[in-house]
């Protein structure tokens, strides 16, 4: 603390903040007041109830022009919240905003610690820090930087074209990327929607053509991200286009290449179907696909597998579309956002043998059943089991993979209104009796629990229990032939075995399989389940921890289409509002190097994860472009001669901060 | 006249140390935790025996229902089979808490009267303790006896069938070391 | 690493009564396999299900002498019977999970000297591990001589052998034995019976209640055309085949199905004498296996 630099008389003013309770609950606020006025440098130790608000933040505003303050500490919450909100004021007094320095005596003291008396040690200790620390803090000027306009949007389920179409509505460009040969996602395979049963591709369909005939999209569909380099309001970003072997542009979705393939009938899983269908090598998804273009699997085409194939479907096209020599293609665009709307992945039921999924045929999983009951499915919206059958009854089981530790924890939170749904349609199609299997019932949304009582008119047999087996074991002979469910009716408190013709697992949702690489990508975190994580859960639902970069839809948790849409249109607000500013200020704490005492040793080049640091041949030494530069401090922790230093973090703010806290 | 039961449970009529106890023992301490949706139930092969279904036991250990948990017939029904622990969504060990409940119920001598599980399980305990091995002829021997001699009349003709086989017979089969192994269960008694 | 470890054979106390047909055949098994695990000295019973019941602690320890044992000699444990496999293999990682029992535990080793020779590194394993994870399937199938086609078999798990601590299968649908089973040439049976509960001590206990389980899984053999059943566990072998005729008198049902344990059909394939297979000790004869027609 002897060794100040001498710019002129250092003014600290201290701030202590309630919180309400939250920290004056735990922390003897007045023994910290009293403590932090006796601390070098301090011309004034105050105490208020709530720092944050307009009367706290003139109180800070008043001393500095009335007591002539230059360094300034606030003791509250996390720098998280609010250190935005103090620097502001600062700024606002005429006071370089990076004079200031804040102390969480809340999350890191008030919540955590038992004993009031500890709390108001530790609180003391971490003012301390600060006050120390804050002498030291110098004047810093931020730097501004170009917005780039333009938006991409990862995925082209409902939410990435929610997002996409509220973008390129309000004149910005978008580039929308899709990995399958289609948008639409898993919407797009449904029939009706909860709890309004309007017909799932009429209002969706609509959307896909808008994104198709945009001006200000550009839909790259079967492609995918490969790399993604820049930072906020400058990413530069790779693009795999992969080699869908037909013309996109020249293809008018005529089928006539699909008639003419060798195979004179589908042959293989259509994906599309759930595999309830087959389809040839080159197919069309779904008649109402955008863009509306064949592809090729080159997996099962005969002409990439044996190269001795006729090539009818090229004969067949008068337009000249197919190309079996496309190669994949890497296009690179420029954006100021990235929304990411990747979407779910529904779970696998076979990891539960005792459902019999894939041993027994009568078993589906709820997204077969909706292609089932699509009037554009594979049986034309007939409920009719593998061997042609109708069902005469059905059981529904509800949480399959969900609510379950052996699985996934989480609720799913769509399962119980779309099996309500399924019940429904099944219902209605087959006359079946209907089963439903739950352990809670959760219907919250708006007409969601007036569904249920629907559904309870409708004279569907609800039953609370979790199913312990699906058998095709017979002890009675009503139950020969059929699938008997197992089951503890829990408000009866009795087991039951109910036989059954078709068995419906409502599987839950589960993060896409390679998120991880998607976010490795973007360099955003995920929660350990797998999902996105979100900046704040309630209050930046859509904004991540890498500014520029927001997220929709169930890639951050499962979610039904009412909020995929609203959080997708949420996300395209958020890019909205960033890209209209234009320009971005970048926090001054980037790190330089001090050319003097550079060996040109090369060890921060390979650890800056943001390829910030380039070596100069001619001078011999790293340089760090200030503009790539994120703050994280690796190359000043890892330079051995203490070249790298870092704005915010200088080592005498460190080791003052470090003496403050533990003298 | 006709009686009616009353049913009503007043809080003063709950023993929550009882469920103190059941959380301290190895295995148990995930009680809390059930979500009541019936898959040990369901899972179970006995429940439908049962006078009350595990999710209930379950249910009224975690409040506190001591006098009807321990004169249950459930906690000796149970075969301890694992289906259920093994399914439990929460990870409860619910094989673990049956096992729990069947000791306090021995040692507080809650369980039902004359019901012959029990009898077989302290019949087996003695015999292991002493020898260090079981004698199957032996055990039954000793439950039949204490259960009624009827039993052992009308079990003579199935008994003589396994002799004949050579899958029963009357040599005792013990330990050598016996003196260590009384010294061993004495210490962790203790 | 662990170093190539040897075994002993843990027999508990069933296979010395009720089921010396398992000891006699899976110890010629093994000798045929040139596979070496002699008995575990002075082993003591595993407490079973029973002295859990009474007394927690005690039931750890019984179990845990034997462990301690085996680990003096570096040896691994090889044992047979479901329940004494589950009881073991509990214990085990109860003392490693739990300082609470860990502390009583090794007070008791420490007073009959067994402390210093267990540090929880020996492994309990089912005969059925063995011969598919150490022997391996295709050495087993190079050394059969007498293929079992036409055979229908419903392989039966039991309960404790694959729930809750077994590792080398899945506890809800477990395949090993269908597989090793398959190797003889004989077609096994899909069932969603095959790791239900047989009853246990229920049989011996409550018969009514007992006898109706194991009554089951005959019934669900005889439907799906079993020509018989093959178990790993005594108990379950016992229950299934020493009560039927009884079964029958109650349940009104024509059954006589052969039940037989896994290592006797193995020694049938390897032609190994039926004596030392135990079949004397068959109250249901298995005529199926040695009918001329499958030679």
């Amino acid at each position: 603390m002897d060794k100040i630099k001498g710019n002129g008389e250092i003014r600290v003013g201290v701030y202590i903040c309630h919180c309400g309770t939250n920290i004056a609950g735990r922390v003897n606020i007045k023994e910290v007041v009293e403590f932090a006025s006796k601390l070098p440098y301090v011309v004034v130790s105050r105490e208020y109830k709530y720092m944050c608000s307009d009367p706290g933040q003139e109180l800070i505003k008043n001393d500095i022009k009335e007591l002539k303050l230059n360094r300034i500490v606030v003791a509250s919450c996390s720098p998280h919240l609010h250190e935005h909100t103090f620097r502001k004021a600062c700024e606002d007094a005429g006071l370089n905003p990076f004079n200031f320095q804040m102390a969480n005596i809340r999350e890191h003291v008030s919540w955590v610690t038992k004993e009031s008396k500890e709390a108001t040690e530790k609180a003391k200790a971490m003012v301390r820090a600060a006050v120390y620390r804050v002498v030291f803090h110098e004047s810093l000027e931020r730097k501004s930087q170009e917005i780039n306009p333009n938006v991409l949007v990862i995925g082209g389920g409902i939410a990435g074209i929610s997002a996409s179409l509220v973008v390129a509505d309000s004149g910005k460009k978008v580039y929308l990327v899709e990995r399958e040969p289609s948008i639409g996602g898993h919407m797009a395979k449904f029939d009706k929607t909860f709890p309004t049963l309007d017909c799932a591709s009429c209002i969706l369909t609509p959307k896909m053509t808008q994104v198709k005939d945009h001006p200000n999209i550009e839909l790259f569909t079967y492609s995918e991200i490969e790399e993604v380099d820049g930072y906020v309001g400058n990413f530069k970003v790779k693009i795999r286009k992969r080699a869908r072997y037909v013309d996109v542009e020249k293809c008018v979705g005529c089928y006539a290449c699909i008639e003419a393939c060798v195979y004179k009938e589908g042959k293989f899983p259509d994906e599309f179907n759930e595999g309830l269908s087959k389809r040839k090598p080159i197919y069309i998804p779904f008649p109402q696909a955008v863009p509306l273009a064949a592809v090729i699997d080159p997996a099962t085409c005969i002409q990439f597998l044996s190269g001795k194939c006729k090539r009818s479907c090229q004969q067949a096209c008068e337009r000249g579309a197919i190309d079996f020599d496309m190669r994949d293609e890497i296009v690179e665009v420029q954006v100021g956002a990235i929304i990411v709307a990747t979407g779910f992945k529904t779970f696998d039921p076979s990891r539960i043998p005792q459902y019999g999924y894939g041993r027994y045929q009568n078993v589906y999983k709820s997204i077969e059943i909706e292609r089932l009951v699509n009037s554009s499915g594979p049986t034309g919206g007939e409920v009719i089991l593998r061997d042609g059958r109708k069902p005469q009854s059905v059981g529904i089981i509800h949480c399959v993979g969900s609510r379950d530790k052996n699985y996934n924890i989480w609720c799913s939170r769509v399962c119980c209104m779309y099996s309500l749904k399924l019940a429904h349609l099944i219902k209605e199609r087959t006359h079946a009796e209907v089963y439903c299997f739950y352990i809670d019932m959760r219907t919250p949304g708006k007409g969601y629990e007036e569904f249920y009582h629907k559904l309870m008119e409708e004279g569907v047999h609800f039953i609370r229990g979790k199913v312990a087996e699906v058998t095709d074991w017979a002890i009675t002979p009503e139950e020969e032939g059929k699938l008997v469910i197992r089951v503890e009716d829990t408000l009866i408190g009795v087991v039951r075995r109910i036989p059954v013709d078709m068995v419906v697992l409502a599987v839950g949702l589960e993060p896409q399989p390679d998120a991880d690489e998607i976010r490795r990508l973007l360099n955003i975190s995920c929660s350990k389940e797998g999902w996105f994580l979100e900046r704040h859960p309630k209050l930046a639902p859509v904004s991540t921890f890498t500014d520029g970069v927001f997220i929709a839809g169930a890639c951050q948790g499962p979610k039904d289409i009412p909020d995929t849409v609203a959080q997708a249109e949420a996300a395209a607000a958020e890019a909205l509002s960033l890209i209209d500013r234009k320009k971005i200020e970048l926090e001054p704490n980037t790190a330089w190097i001090d050319e003097e005492k550079c060996s040109g040793c090369h060890i921060c080049i390979g650890l800056c994860p943001y390829s910030a640091i380039s070596y100069n041949e001619e001078r011999k030494i790293a340089v760090i472009n200030e503009a790539l530069c994120k703050g994280c401090g690796v190359c000043v922790a890892a330079c051995p001669s203490k070249a790298a230093q870092q704005r915010l973090f200088l080592d005498d703010q460190i080791y003052a901060e470090i003496e403050g806290a533990l003298l | 006249m006709e009686t009616y039961v009353r049913t009503i449970k007043y809080e003063k009529e709950l023993d929550r140390s009882f469920t103190k106890e059941i959380l301290s023992i190895p295995g148990c301490e995930g009680l809390t935790n059930c979500i009541q949706c019936g898959t040990c139930s369901g899972t179970c092969p006995v429940s439908i025996y049962m006078d009350y279904p595990p999710r209930r036991i379950i249910a009224m250990v975690r409040e506190g229902f001591k006098d009807e948990v321990l004169s249950s017939k459930t906690i000796w029904l149970c075969a301890s089979c694992y289906a259920c622990t093994v399914e439990c969504p929460q990870n409860i060990k619910i094989t673990d808490i049956m096992y729990a409940l069947k000791r306090i119920a021995m040692r507080e001598r809650r369980y039902p009267k004359g019901f012959p599980i029990p009898i077989l399980a302290k019949a087996f305990f003695d015999i292991v303790s002493n020898k260090g091995r079981q004698t199957e002829s032996k055990l039954v021997m000793n439950v039949w006896l204490k259960i009624s001699l009827l039993k052992i009349l009308k079990n003579s003709l199935f008994g003589l069938k396994l002799l004949r086989k050579g899958k029963l017979h009357f040599k005792e089969e013990k330990i050598k070391d016996r003196e260590s192994l009384k010294l061993l269960l004495e210490e962790v008694k203790k | 690493m662990r170093e190539n470890r040897k075994y002993f054979y843990y027999p508990g106390c069933s296979l010395k009564g009720t089921s010396l047909a398992y000891e006699k055949s899976l110890l010629a098994v093994f000798k045929y396999l040139g596979f070496e695990a002699p008995e575990l000295p002075d082993w003591n019973c595993c407490g079973a299900t029973s002295y859990m019941s009474i007394d927690e602690m005690s039931a750890f320890s019984l179990a845990v002498r034997n462990l301690a044992i085996a680990e003096k000699e570096k040896r691994d444990i090889v044992a047979p019977c479901s329940a004494c496999y589950m009881v073991l293999n509990k214990a085990k990682k109860y003392v490693e999970e739990y300082e609470g029992v860990k502390d009583v535990i090794f007070k008791g080793l420490e007073k009959i000297g067994l402390k210093e020779h267990f540090k929880g590194d020996v492994k309990v394993r089912h005969p059925l591990d063995i011969f598919i994870n150490e022997i391996g399937i295709e050495n087993i199938k190079a050394k059969i001589k007498r293929k079992l086609n036409g055979v229908r078999v419903f392989s039966y798990y039991g309960c404790l052998l694959v729930r809750p601590f077994t590792d080398f299968d899945n506890p809800r649908y477990p395949t090993m034995l269908d597989n090793l089973v398959s190797a003889t040439g004989a077609e096994t049976i899909e069932s969603a019976l095959k790791t239900k509960c047989c009853g246990g001590s229920l049989t011996g206990t409550l018969e009514n209640v007992g006898l109706r389980l194991s009554y089951l899984i005959l019934k669900e053999a005889k439907r799906k055309g079993a020509h018989l059943i093959v178990t790993v566990c005594p108990l379950c072998q016992f229950n299934l085949e020493a009560y039927q005729d009884r079964m029958e008198k109650i349940f009104h049902d024509k059954l006589g199905i052969p039940v037989i344990f896994f290592t006797q059909i193995l020694g049938v394939a390897f032609e190994i004498d039926g004596k030392e297979l135990g079949f004397n000790h068959s109250l249901i004869y298995p005529d199926i296996l040695y009918q001329k027609a499958l030679v």
